[in-house]
C-alpha cells in the first residue's frame, strides 16, 4: 500500500497504459465480450486509482503535490518528476473518467479491430494524464507527442470517409508546433543545465527571448487548443473521427493546450505574456464571436459541435489573459465542464449516427417523437452548452464575463455575446433535429436508447447539473493555486540589470 | 606485440579466407555451415575486442593503427549490425540463389575494410579501407549478376565512388604536401603552426569533406545513393545503408574532429550548408516515391543532414551527439529493410509501398514493429529517433546554430508525412496481398528484438548515451 500511496501519479498513469497492452495480449474479435469486459475493467480500476489525487488533495497548499522525482536521463539532466496541483487534477479525473466512458460507448458500435481500439483508447488516457502531471520538460514533451500516436490511429482506422486526410492534417498541424516547443526547450536546457520546469520558473529571462519562448509554447498550444487563426485541423478531425475519438478530441485533448499555457508558456514567460495578452484576448474574442457565427451555419452536427468547442475554448484563453482570480478559475471550470458537455453532445451524435449512419442535420426532425428519452438528455446537453444557469456550462462562462467587466467593458460585452450566439446554434440545431413533424421514414423507424446508452448519459447529465448547481468541489481545488499562480505572473522575471557581472547561468 | 592487438582483424581475415576455400568442400545443401562460419567469426571478433580493450588509447604499427574505445565501441556495433544483417538476409538470398560462400566472405571482407577505417590513425591505413570496404561493396551490388538493374546500379556506384575516392586522396595528398604527414596527429599539430588560411590547405579540405560526404551520401554527393538503394538486392541495400556508416562516422572523426580540428571554422560552414540541403532535398524527395526502398533512399539522406548538425557542432557534445544519431539510425535501417525482407518471398520484393497496405490485417505483430520503426524515423517519442534528433538538435544549437535548428526542425515535418504515409497504408487501408508472411523463426525473433529495442532504448536512452559519451571523451581528449 505504501507503494501505492507514494506513487498515486505513476500508478494513475501506467495503469491504464498497462490495461492497454493487455487488451491487445488478449482480445480480438473473435473474443468480442471478453475484450471489452476487460477494457472496461482496466478502465474503471484506472479510473479509480486516480480518486485519491482528489480525496487527498490538500485544498490550502498552491505547489505541486504528490511529487514523485526519479533521475531518468542523467546525461541531460532529465527527471522522470511529476507532481500535481489545482489546475491539473480535475483534468486528470476529467480524463481518467471519460476513458471509461469511451469504453462503454464503444461497446457495440465498433466491430472492427475491437481489442486495438480499446487498447488506443487506454494507452492515449496513460498518456494524457502523464501530460498533467510531468514537471519536466522532456518527460511533458514525450507524452505530449506520443498521445499523437493512438490519436493518428483512431481517427485514421475507425474514422470516417475522409478519415486519413483529416488524421494527417491532426498530426502535421500538431507535430509543427510541438517541435518549436522543443526548441524552446532546448533553449531554456541550455540556460539552466537542467529539463526542471521548477528550475525553468526561477529562470530571470530577457525580455526578447521571452518574446520568442512564448511564441514557440503559443505555436504548440493555440494549435491544440485550438485557437483562432489555427484551428482549421479540429473540423476536420472531429466530423471524421469515430464517436469515442470526437469525445477524447474534445473533452480532454484540447485541454492539453489550455492547461500547457498555464503550466509553461504563462509561467516561464510572465512578462511576454503580459506583453501579448491583447493579442491573446484579441484571438480568444475572434474565436468566440467570429467561430460562433461559423457555428450557426454548419449543416453536420459533428461539424457544428466542433465548432462550438473552438468558441467555448475561447473563453478559457480569455480567462488566462486577463491575470485575475476570477477570470483564471472560470476558466478551468470551463474546460471542466465543456469536457462533460462536449462529450454528451458527440455522444448523441454518436447514438443518433448508429441509427441513421447521417450526420447532416437536414437528414432529421422530429426524433423526438421515436425517441423521447433520448432527446429529453439531448435538449439538456443543449441548453448546457448554450450555458443555461443551473448547468455546469454556465458557470464557467459567466465567471469569465464577471472578470471581463471588471476588465474592460466591450471584452465582457463581445464575450458575453456568447449567451447569445450559443444559444442561437445550439438550439436551432435541436430545434430542427428533435422537433417538428418526423421528417422521413428513417426517423419514424428510430428506436429509443437502451440501458447502456441510457446509463451513460444519465452519468453526465447528473454531472452536468452537478456542478453547475454546486460547483464548489471544483472550485475549492482551484483557489491555493490559482492565487499562486497570479503571483507568480505579477512578479517579472526580466534579469535586474546591475554592475555586477551575473553569476553561474 | 602489435600483432595482438589486431587480432580482431586478422580473426576475420583469416576467417574470410577459409569461407572461400571451405564453399570450395562443400556440398550445396550444406552451405549453412558456411553461414554459421560468419556468424560465428564476428562472434570472435567481438570477443576479441572486447577483451582487448582498455581505457587506454594505444597506437600500433608504427602509429598506423588506433585502438581506443571509440574504435572498439564501434567495431562492437559493426560486428552486431552485420551479424544482424545476416540473419535477416539468410532466406532472402536462398530464395534467390545468392546463398553462396562468395556472399559471405565478401561480407566478412567489407567489414574488414571497416574495421581497418575504424582503427586508422593514418590517411593511408584509413584510404586502404574504405578501398576495400568499397570494392566489396561494388561487387556485392551487382552480385545477382543477371539483373541489368543491380548491373546498372553497381556500375553507377563504382563510377562514383571511384570519382569520390579520387577527391578523398587528392585532398589528403595536398594536406600531406602542407603538413608533411599523413599521421592524424602530426596533421592536427602541424597545421596548427600553419596560416590556417593557407589555400591549399583549405584546398585540401574541401575535397576531404566532399569525399566524406559522397560516403555518407549528403547532398551535393547525394546522386548514387537512390539508384543503388533501388537496384541492389534488397540484403545488400540493407548493409550498404547500415553498418559502413559507422566506419563513415569513424574516418569522419577522425579526419575532421582530429586531423584537421585547426580548421574547424571552415569544415563548419561546408558541414552546415550540406546538413540542410539534406534534410530539405531528401525529405522532399521522398514525398514523391513510391518504391519503398528508394523512399528509405532519402530518408537516408535526410537522416545524414541530421547527424551533420551534430558533427558541425565541432565540440565533444556534438560528436557524442552524432554518434547516438548514428547508432539509432542503424538500428532503425536494419529494422526498416528487415521489413521489406520479412514480406518478401520467392519471385516477389515487397519494395513497393502498396506492397505494405493493409499490413495489421494480414500480421497485426509486422505492422506494429514496422510503426515503431516509422515513427522512430520520423523522430517521434518515445522511440530512439526522437532522441537522436534531440541530441544533435541540441548540440548544434548549443554551438550557436540557432537558426538551422529551427529550419531543420521545420523540415522534420515535412519528413513526418512520408513516415505517416506508411503507418496510413499499413493501418488504413485494405489489403491487397493475402499471402501469408514466412519468415524462418530466427529472422522473426530478431526483427522483433530489433524494432522493441527502438521503444525500450527510447524508453531509456541513457545506457547508449553514456556509451557513446564515454567513447568520444575518452578518445579525443
Amino acid at each position: 500500500m505504501t507503494v501505492f500511496n507514494q506513487h498515486l501519479l505513476s500508478f494513475a498513469i501506467w495503469l491504464p497504459m498497462l490495461a492497454g497492452v493487455i487488451v491487445l495480449m488478449f482480445g480480438s474479435d473473435q473474443a468480442a465480450n471478453r475484450t471489452r469486459w476487460v477494457a472496461l475493467v482496466g478502465s474503471i480500476v484506472s479510473f479509480l486509482v486516480t480518486i485519491p489525487l482528489y480525496t487527498r488533495f490538500q485544498l490550502d497548499v498552491g505547489t505541486f503535490q504528490f511529487q514523485e522525482l526519479a533521475t531518468w536521463i542523467p546525461a541531460f539532466n532529465i527527471h522522470y518528476h511529476l507532481g500535481v496541483d489545482g489546475f491539473s487534477v480535475p483534468l486528470i479525473l476529467l480524463t481518467s473518467f471519460t476513458t471509461v466512458l469511451v469504453v462503454v460507448a464503444a461497446w457495440e458500435v465498433i466491430t472492427k479491430s475491437i481489442a486495438q481500439y480499446m487498447a488506443a483508447f487506454l494507452i492515449m488516457s496513460g498518456l494524457m494524464i502523464g501530460v498533467f502531471s510531468a514537471l519536466d520538460g522532456i518527460l511533458y514533451y514525450v507524452f505530449w507527442e506520443a498521445m499523437l500516436i493512438p490519436m493518428f490511429l483512431v481517427i485514421g482506422i475507425w474514422g470516417g470517409p475522409n478519415r486519413v486526410y483529416a488524421t494527417v492534417k491532426f498530426f502535421l498541424y500538431t507535430l509543427l508546433g510541438s517541435l518549436l516547443m522543443l526548441v524552446a526547450f532546448i533553449y531554456l536546457y541550455h540556460q539552466t543545465g537542467s529539463f526542471a520546469l521548477t528550475d525553468y520558473y526561477d529562470l530571470p529571462i530577457a525580455m526578447n527571448a521571452q518574446i520568442w519562448i512564448f511564441i514557440a509554447f503559443f505555436m504548440a498550444f493555440a494549435v491544440k487548443i485550438p485557437m483562432w487563426p489555427v484551428h482549421t485541423w479540429l473540423p476536420d478531425a472531429h466530423v471524421e473521427a469515430p464517436t469515442g475519438g470526437s469525445i477524447v478530441l474534445a473533452a480532454i485533448a484540447l485541454k492539453l493546450g489550455g492547461y500547457s499555457f498555464l503550466r509553461f508558456a504563462m509561467p516561464i514567460a510572465p512578462d511576454a505574456a503580459h506583453y501579448f495578452s491583447n493579442v491573446m484576448i484579441t484571438l480568444s474574442l475572434i474565436a468566440v464571436v467570429y467561430i460562433a457565427f461559423v457555428a450557426l451555419v454548419q449543416k453536420d452536427m459533428k461539424k457544428l459541435i466542433a465548432y462550438s468547442s473552438i468558441s467555448h475554448m475561447g473563453f478559457v484563453t480569455l480567462g488566462f489573459f486577463m491575470f485575475s482570480q476570477l477570470g483564471l478559475e472560470g476558466a478551468v471550470v470551463q474546460m471542466i465542464s465543456h469536457g462533460f458537455i462536449s462529450s454528451a453532445m458527440f455522444l448523441c451524435v454518436g447514438v443518433l449516427y448508429d441509427r441513421m449512419h447521417s450526420r447532416q442535420i437536414a437528414d432529421y426532425g422530429g426524433v423526438v417523437n421515436t425517441m423521447p428519452m433520448f432527446a429529453a438528455f439531448a435538449v439538456l446537453f443543449a441548453m448546457a452548452n448554450s450555458g443555461l444557469p443551473g448547468t455546469s456550462g454556465f458557470v464557467g462562462e459567466f465567471m469569465v464575463i464577471l472578470a471581463a467587466v471588471k476588465f474592460n467593458f466591450w471584452v465582457a460585452f463581445l464575450a458575453a455575446t456568447t449567451l447569445i450566439f450559443g444559444a442561437a446554434y445550439t438550439l436551432w440545431m435541436t430545434k430542427r433535429v428533435f422537433y417538428g413533424e418526423v421528417a422521413n421514414a428513417h426517423v419514424a423507424e428510430l428506436k429509443d436508447i437502451n440501458a447502456r446508452e441510457f446509463s451513460m448519459l444519465a452519468v453526465l447529465a447528473i454531472l452536468v447539473i452537478g456542478f453547475g448547481v454546486y460547483p464548489e468541489p471544483i472550485t475549492a481545488l482551484l483557489q491555493a493555486t490559482s492565487a499562486e499562480f497570479l503571483t507568480h505572473m505579477q512578479t517579472s522575471k526580466l534579469p535586474i540589470i546591475s554592475n555586477v557581472p551575473a553569476v553561474g547561468i | 606485440m602489435d600483432i595482438l592487438s589486431a587480432l580482431p582483424e586478422l580473426t576475420v581475415l583469416c576467417m574470410a579466407m577459409l569461407i572461400l576455400i571451405v564453399d570450395l568442400f562443400i556440398k550445396p545443401q550444406n552451405r549453412f555451415v558456411i553461414y554459421g562460419l560468419a556468424q560465428f567469426t564476428l562472434f570472435a571478433a567481438a570477443v576479441f575486442t572486447f577483451q582487448s580493450h582498455t581505457p587506454a588509447v594505444s597506437y600500433m604499427f608504427s602509429n598506423m593503427f588506433v585502438d581506443d574505445t571509440l574504435a572498439d565501441v564501434l567495431k562492437l556495433m559493426t560486428y552486431l549490425g552485420t551479424s544482424i544483417m545476416l540473419v535477416y538476409t539468410r532466406q532472402y538470398m536462398q530464395l534467390r540463389n545468392m546463398f553462396r560462400g562468395e556472399y559471405y566472405a565478401m561480407v566478412l571482407f567489407s567489414m574488414l575494410g571497416m574495421m581497418i577505417m575504424i582503427s586508422g590513425q593514418n590517411m593511408l591505413t584509413i584510404y586502404m579501407g574504405l578501398e576495400l570496404l568499397s570494392l566489396c561493396l561494388y561487387s556485392l551490388v551487382a552480385f545477382d549478376r543477371d539483373n541489368p538493374r543491380a548491373s546498372e546500379a553497381a556500375m553507377k556506384y563504382f563510377v562514383l565512388g571511384a570519382l569520390a575516392s579520387g577527391m578523398l586522396l587528392y585532398g589528403m595528398s595536398m594536406i600531406y604536401g602542407m603538413t608533411g604527414s599523413l599521421n592524424i596527429t602530426e596533421i592536427a599539430n602541424a597545421i596548427s603552426d600553419l596560416n590556417p588560411h593557407n589555400p591549399v590547405l583549405i584546398m585540401g579540405l574541401v575535397f576531404v569533406v566532399a569525399g566524406l560526404a559522397f560516403k555518407f551520401g549528403a547532398v551535393p554527393f547525394q546522386m548514387w545513393v537512390p539508384d543503388v538503394y533501388q537496384g541492389s538486392p534488397t540484403s545488400i541495400t540493407m548493409l550498404i545503408g547500415s553498418v559502413p556508416k559507422f566506419a563513415a562516422f569513424a574516418i569522419t572523426i577522425r579526419l575532421l574532429a582530429q586531423g584537421l580540428y585547426p580548421l574547424a571554422a571552415d569544415w563548419q560552414d561546408m558541414l552546415l550548408i550540406m546538413a540542410l540541403l539534406s534534410i530539405t532535398i531528401g525529405n522532399l524527395s521522398a514525398i514523391a516515391q513510391s518504391n519503398l526502398k528508394r523512399m528509405l533512399a532519402y530518408s537516408t539522406i535526410s537522416h545524414i543532414g541530421f547527424l551533420l548538425f551534430g558533427l558541425m557542432s565541432a565540440n565533444l557534445n556534438g560528436f557524442a551527439s552524432s554518434m547516438f544519431y548514428i547508432s539509432a539510425y542503424v538500428l532503425m535501417t536494419l529494422a526498416g529493410f528487415g521489413m521489406i525482407l520479412l514480406l518478401s518471398r520467392q519471385g516477389f520484393e515487397a519494395d513497393k509501398l502498396e506492397d505494405l497496405k493493409g499490413l495489421n490485417q494480414r500480421s497485426p505483430w509486422a505492422a506494429f514493429m514496422m510503426m515503431i520503426t516509422m515513427f522512430s524515423m520520423a523522430g517521434i517519442p518515445p522511440t530512439v529517433g526522437f532522441y537522436a534528433k534531440f541530441t544533435v538538435l541540441q548540440a548544434a544549437w548549443q554551438a550557436g546554430f540557432t537558426w538551422p535548428v529551427v529550419v531543420a526542425v521545420l523540415l522534420a515535418v515535412i519528413g513526418a508525412f512520408y513516415y505517416l504515409r506508411i503507418v496510413k497504408l499499413m493501418y488504413f487501408d485494405e489489403p491487397t496481398d493475402l499471402n501469408a508472411i514466412q519468415a524462418p523463426v530466427d529472422m522473426q525473433l530478431v526483427l522483433s528484438v530489433n524494432c522493441l529495442a527502438l521503444l525500450l532504448i527510447g524508453l531509456l536512452p541513457q545506457v547508449l548515451m553514456n556509451i557513446c559519451g564515454l567513447s568520444i571523451v575518452t578518445s579525443l581528449q
